[in-house]
């Protein structure tokens, strides 16, 4: 049988191989070119109370969670219980107010339980830029040299934390 | 070529009635327009940043315009939103190892497409110009 | 009436189209002449019951059944009757049922109008088709039933999208899939030739009119499709090169190259098995760009619902049919002899190296559809692939074609001289040359791509009249009127189809060079003026629609105190689904659009609003329906009328 008779069959199935891999990938996630790259740098004033001000500098030897979070963000509040039981198991949490109204950010942490051991105030969502953020809530993980090593994107989920971030906070610590 | 038209824009408007300001440098403006309609919003991901109202989509309408302001290039302004939102935000592909068949592929395809023609052809007419000469 | 009916028609339909299929491809390994009989009342009994069913579905529609769970996520009590009828085809499962009534369709149309082929062939294709419907069938009645049921029933539906309302949803989505789904024929051809170990002249000139037909339908429906995205969308764009897009656009290219490639195989008796499988291609797009769309394996903003578990459905499908096919391809498509022999330098050849052209542009266009979906399943990131890639390279690649477009229809059959050539065009390309500087500077301005583009327009157009004139010249007699008159509707058709895409180019070209965006705000009682028109802004007006409120601008265009126009975009909120929608207002001339739509309105009365100015924007879908208008003639050439029953050494008419 002649290879170019052949040829178009095995073209569709090359073809074939890659559309059945795609139907298992989600073509709408953007994942994070930041992975692997410092993070970005920032100075923001608290959360309720301006005259204080939160520096990433001040986080470098430290390990540390950053989450950004909206009031106006149902999947948030969906993900909060989470973080406020992550919080009491002493994860490192901080905050990022991602182009919210102040008083509406802290009307949730009254509320809802503070899980944040610190929350920035991102007002005009800058900082959101610069890390990325497209849809809130955004987690990333950044380890004690200021590398970030995870970004979780969506409400973190007991399956991520069990089998992802617990395991690389562990890491990390050492 | 929407720079000079841009400019044609603005002897028109400052030679005729109206009572409406154009706010910002309209060069700036078409400039905007033309990067954004090579950017994808991230949020609704099937507009482009040009034509996206999603609140992400204005606020980085809004960079890359305090960027243009500061005097950054095209390239430059592509390279910083690649290094936050990776390759996806750009509608033009990057040229690189991983992308050379898709920039180059059909280019070679087509080359190597005519000259398999011609053989193919001229192979053809041989053979069959020879069964002509035998019979 | 009970809309389960619908449902057991389709299970009824299923069994019968099985036997439509089996009982022939029985037939073809007994050798049992008795088995082909039963091939064209089966079809005609299964299509029936198929197009009765997708009756039932349309009368749910119509009497607003929303115990039909489709109807009530597509539909509204308020929803004007056009809209509702069309909605039959507005979401996943209506427009699979609407695939397979087409299929339907054209399986009645070969039961009717292919008489003239032997029944063995016949029912060889039927089979082929009987096989396809099978599969849509068990498609629809395992993974998207229209007609699942839902009680309670909800007391009235989520309704259409408000983007849909529009009477571009009654006419694009039938024309388009009568393309589609007419390349079903010219697939089913193929296999039954493959089948049939017969591949001829005469089987080229069957294939010919029902591949031609198909190709007719798929560019109006391309065309109209964007044409509608235009007026719609609300900021002019008529093209993005989305996935679906693409997924149409795919088989229309191999759908051109195919119909050239029958025209070599029917002169010359030659390159058979690659017009088979430019065939198989063909229709192969047409599956592929069904598997994109509903598997959610892109993102585009035509894909309906997506679903994992539907999208392999469809994989496995594609792999059988598809996959099918081309084993029997490498199986059986042998050299049948080389055919009559003809110069490298020939017509001949010319429609190969347009076979060549569309060919990669189609494997471009196949490419940066699929790229970002490689490079994921590759675990090496995730690009986007847009405009600026098809732009580029898809344009690049065409250019050549269309230069050697120009000299195909004077180059004469089986050798062609170039000298003689070069002499009857070198006229064209000086007056192509000229012409494509002398618009821009009428224009005010030019650039490399409007410089080509503008070229190769005129270049097509020059060639168009270079081949008329060497027709006339070539017929002895003074009586130009009755030279005129012999041309017939093959050639005449050819050359308006061609000519059609030369305005196309220049639609394109135009609009691309010397299109204008505006932003500006406007309050009421204001005047802009821009380009010479005085655009006056009355503030806007509430209307209320069947199902929606409005408020619609009121635009005065006027120029040097003449009256133009009154353009009255509107800003829409339709309540059922709390849609708000910009409906554009368009002032249509031959020359230029002008085209206004609404942004936000700010705080006192005042609106943004966008203005464009698009220059021969209009061109662009008269090329399109020229094009189609073309094709449509080819049909009527006498070759292809109704005969009887042909003897196998009928050569082809010159």
């Amino acid at each position: 049988m002649k290879l170019k008779l052949i040829l178009p069959l095995l073209l569709f199935v090359v073809l074939v191989g890659f559309l059945g891999k795609g139907l298992f990938l989600n073509p709408r996630e953007v994942p994070s070119p930041l992975i692997g790259k410092p993070a970005p740098t920032f100075e923001a004033p608290v959360l309720g109370d301006s005259s204080k001000t939160f520096y990433t500098e001040e986080m470098k030897g430290k390990v540390w969670l950053l989450n950004m979070w909206a009031s106006w963000c149902v999947a948030c509040r969906e993900e909060h219980p989470l973080l406020v039981e992550m919080r009491k198991h002493d994860i490192p949490l901080y905050g990022l107010a991602y182009k919210d109204v102040e008083t509406n950010a802290l009307a949730v942490l009254e509320s809802m339980g503070d899980p944040y051991i610190t929350t920035a105030n991102d007002a005009d969502g800058t900082i959101g830029i610069d890390y990325g953020v497209y849809g809130v809530p955004e987690t990333y993980v950044i380890d004690k040299k200021g590398i970030i090593r995870y970004k979780q994107i969506g409400p973190i989920t007991p399956e991520a934390l069990r089998d992802t971030i617990l395991p690389l906070l562990k890491e990390l610590a050492v | 070529m929407i720079r000079n038209l841009s400019l044609v824009l603005l002897l028109a408007f400052a030679t005729s009635s109206f009572t409406n300001e154009i706010v910002t440098d309209s060069r700036i403006d078409a400039r905007l327009r033309q990067l954004s309609t090579e950017l994808r919003c991230l949020v609704c991901q099937n507009s482009t940043l040009a034509d996206s109202d999603a609140p992400l989509a204005q606020d980085l309408r809004r960079e890359i315009r305090k960027l243009m302001e500061a005097g950054k290039t095209d390239e430059e302004i592509v390279a910083y939103l690649v290094e936050r939102y990776g390759d996806f935000v750009t509608f033009r592909p990057p040229v690189n190892a991983s992308t050379a068949l898709l920039w180059f592929g059909p280019f070679i395809m087509l080359i190597i497409g005519a000259i398999t023609l011609v053989i193919v052809l001229k192979k053809r007419a041989a053979i069959l110009t020879s069964k002509e000469n035998a019979s | 009436m009970n809309p389960v009916i619908g449902h057991y028609a389709l299970i009824l339909a299923l069994f019968v189209a099985a036997l439509q299929a089996a009982l022939p491809l029985a037939g073809l390994s007994k050798n049992n002449e008795k088995l082909f009989a039963f091939a064209a009342p089966m079809a005609r009994i299964q299509s029936a019951l198929i197009i009765f069913s997708f009756l039932i579905l349309t009368y749910a529609f119509y009497a607003n059944d929303f115990s039909v769970y489709y109807v009530a996520v597509t539909s509204n009590s308020h929803l004007p009757l056009i809209f509702r009828l069309a909605a039959v085809w507005g979401g996943h499962e209506g427009s699979m049922l609407f695939w397979v009534t087409i299929l339907a369709v054209w399986t009645l149309a070969v039961t009717f109008f292919a008489k003239e082929l032997p029944l063995r062939f016949r029912s060889s294709l039927l089979a082929v088709m009987g096989l396809l419907t099978v599969g849509f069938l068990m498609f629809i009645l395992f993974t998207s039933n229209p007609f699942d049921r839902i009680f309670p029933a909800p007391f009235d539906g989520r309704d259409l999208n408000p983007l849909l309302q529009d009477p571009g949803m009654v006419f694009h989505p039938p024309l388009l899939y009568m393309g589609y789904v007419g390349f079903s024929v010219a697939f089913a051809f193929a296999i039954a030739a493959l089948l049939d170990g017969r591949l001829d002249v005469t089987w080229a000139r069957w294939t010919r009119p029902w591949t031609t037909a198909a190709w007719v339908f798929l560019t109006l429906g391309i065309a109209l499709g964007s044409r509608w995205a235009y007026y719609e969308l609300g900021w002019g764009g008529w093209w993005f090169w989305d996935a679906v897009e693409n997924a149409s656009f795919m088989p229309w290219l191999i759908g051109t190259a195919l119909i050239h490639s029958l025209a070599v195989t029917e002169k010359r008796d030659a390159f058979k098995a690659w017009t088979v499988l430019l065939s198989i291609c063909a229709f192969s797009l047409s599956l592929l760009g069904t598997f994109l769309v509903r598997s959610g394996v892109l993102t585009s903003v035509h894909a309906f619902a997506t679903d994992p578990s539907r999208g392999l459905f469809i994989l496995l499908f594609l792999v059988v049919v598809i996959g099918g096919a081309l084993t029997l391809f490498a199986l059986r498509a042998q050299s049948v002899g080389l055919g009559e022999k003809f110069d490298l330098v020939s017509r001949e050849s010319f429609l190969l190296s347009n076979n060549l052209v569309l060919f990669t542009a189609t494997a471009s266009v196949l490419l940066g559809t699929l790229y970002p979906l490689l490079i994921d399943a590759m675990g090496m990131g995730k690009i986007s692939v847009g405009p600026p890639y098809f732009d580029t390279v898809f344009v690049a690649i065409m250019v050549p074609g269309i230069f050697l477009m120009g000299i195909g229809p004077i180059a004469s059959w089986k050798k062609a001289s170039v000298p003689d050539l070069a002499s009857k065009l070198k006229w064209a390309l000086g007056i192509s040359i000229i012409s494509a500087l002398l618009v821009p500077s009428v224009m005010g301005r030019l650039s490399p791509m409007i410089f080509v583009g503008l070229l190769m327009a005129f270049w097509v157009i020059s060639s168009v009249l270079v081949a008329i004139k060497t027709r006339l010249k070539a017929i002895p007699g003074n009586d130009v009127v009755k030279k005129f008159k012999t041309f017939g509707p093959a050639f005449n058709g050819m050359l308006l189809a061609h000519f059609g895409l030369a305005i196309f180019i220049i639609g394109v070209t135009m609009v691309k060079g010397y299109e204008q965006e505006y932003d500006i705000t406007m309050h009421s009682g204001e005047t802009t003026v821009i380009n010479g028109y005085d655009f006056t802004f009355k503030g806007t007006l509430p209307v209320t629609g069947p199902n929606y409120k409005s408020k619609q601008g009121q635009f005065y265009v006027t120029k040097d105190g003449k009256e133009i126009d009154l353009l009255t975009p509107e800003k829409r909120y339709y309540p059922v689904q709390g849609a708000v929608m910009t409906e554009a207002s368009i002032s249509i001339n031959p020359v230029r659009d002008i085209y206004i739509s609404l942004g936000e309105e700010l705080e006192e009365g005042g609106w943004s609003i966008r203005i464009y100015f698009k220059p021969f924007v209009q061109w662009i879908w008269l090329g399109c329906l020229l094009m189609g208008l073309g094709g449509l003639l080819t049909m009527v050439d006498k070759r292809y009328r109704l005969k009887k029953k042909v003897t196998n050494n009928e050569s082809a008419a010159t």
